[in-house]
């Protein structure tokens, strides 16, 4: 994969650093972004940043991913970030008691107060909105597990056990072809999308790049370590319902048929994952590290405010026939003549 | 590697979770597909896949109300919308 085509100032420092191009001081105040969370260029700089840690671009030059310029940019970029998710995101008032924090994660899961894309993909959604979806969906889906798998030297004994338990079973028990990126390439091909991995992130809007950049912050920042925890139980605790309906929904837009296994195996592994995350991952680990309760709950409330967010937007454009990914590239240059 | 006796852990409002050496098996004794080593076995008796689990406990139970509770115009909604 190589860089990504800039959308701002940031986006474009971030890339000359990467391919050691000279680039002058950024065009930039990361202060006078609005919106870190929706801010498609701030996402997509921050994205790139991280991007080095995961599969890193064709065309990076030199050692960028620990420039000592970028990591002070990336930095900036996520004080910011931080800043408005705490707006956006709705914790409880009071501190959660570190034996309760497996019933207040059921609590927060239980009824999330946002809109339903699941039933809509279930039983409206026309093909064109499903492959939207799926395309929205694979910026995180195609490195599944790897934003989680920060946490695994951050922690210790029982809530580590729990969180390799998990981890195991997203990588496939050890079977290349049944990783559960690797289901849902299969899934993008029986829509006829291509499954390459960077393919479509020129089209995914800041928010859908925030919704897997938050995972790459909390996982990794040692300090955040009971967020993530918590961020991972929010996921599994609202994936089987949701993947039963997104099953049923790809089969009825004509989604190849055994391609829908992605979906069917969420919904059982799921089932595991969630109890798991809840009780021996999250619940041993507040046990342990008591002062890491509240940080565990906030992980949670941020995964599920930035889901709530994305799924409001995605219906909303959806109700007034547009799309929230950006247009072609050759249809922004046609724009910008 | 030595095989490690199953286990079968009862979580809290939850399903029973079995790992280590075990086979599922229907009531001929057939083994069930599942390539998982860890699997949730449904107790609330409402999922679609039991034995094992998909997290249908979760959802609020339909709620039958006694038809002079009624109100006049709709009867009430069977659980939250999700």
């Amino acid at each position: 994969m190589r860089t990504p085509a800039p959308r701002g100032p940031l986006s474009e420092h971030v890339r000359s650093i990467i391919r050691s191009e000279p680039s002058e001081t950024c065009g930039r105040n990361i202060a006078d972004v609005d919106d870190a969370i929706t801010d498609d260029d701030l996402q997509l700089a921050l994205w790139m940043s991280y991007e080095l840690h995961y599969r890193g671009f064709d065309d990076a030059i030199g050692d960028a991913e620990w420039d000592l310029d970028l990591l002070r940019l990336r930095a900036e970029m996520e004080r910011q970030f931080l800043e408005d998710l705490r707006r956006t995101v709705d914790p409880p008032t009071n501190k959660v008691r570190p034996l309760d924090v497996p019933d207040a994660l059921a609590r927060l899961t239980s009824d999330t107060g946002g809109p339903s894309l699941s039933r809509y993909l279930q039983v409206e959604a026309s093909r064109g909105q499903f492959e939207e979806f799926v395309i929205h969906r694979s910026a995180y889906h195609l490195k599944e597990a790897d934003p989680h798998s920060w946490a695994i030297p951050r922690l210790t004994g029982a809530s580590k056990a729990a969180l390799i338990e998990i981890q195991f079973d997203e990588y496939g028990a050890g079977s290349a072809p049944r990783m559960h990126s690797e289901l849902f390439r299969y899934a993008m091909r029986g829509l006829g999308l291509d499954d390459r991995y960077g393919h479509y992130l020129d089209r995914v809007p800041g928010l859908t790049l925030a919704m897997t950049n938050i995972i790459s912050y909390l996982g990794l920042h040692h300090r955040w370590r009971g967020a993530l925890a918590g961020h991972l139980a929010a996921f599994e605790m609202t994936s089987s319902a949701p993947n039963r309906r997104y099953a049923a929904g790809y089969r009825r837009v004509g989604g190849v048929h055994d391609a829908a296994l992605f979906y069917d195996e969420h919904v059982a592994a799921d089932a595991v994952h969630e109890q798991v995350a809840a009780h021996d991952l999250c619940g041993r680990l507040a046990e342990c590290e008591p002062s890491l309760a509240d940080d565990i709950v906030f992980g949670a409330a941020a995964c599920l405010a930035l889901d709530n967010l994305f799924a409001k937007k995605l219906l909303c454009a959806w109700a007034s026939g547009q799309s929230l990914l950006l247009p072609e590239r050759s249809e922004r240059m046609a724009l910008a003549l | 590697m030595t095989d490690h006796r199953a286990t079968i852990q009862a979580y809290p409002n939850g399903p029973l979770i079995v790992r280590g050496d075990f086979e599922v098996q229907d009531h001929l004794g057939n083994p069930l597909p599942n390539a998982r080593r860890t699997v949730a076995l449904c107790r609330c008796g409402r999922s679609a896949l039991k034995p094992f689990c998909d997290g249908t406990h979760k959802k609020p139970m339909a709620r039958r109300v006694p038809e002079h509770d009624l109100p006049s115009d709709n009867g009430q909604g069977a659980g939250r919308p999700s």
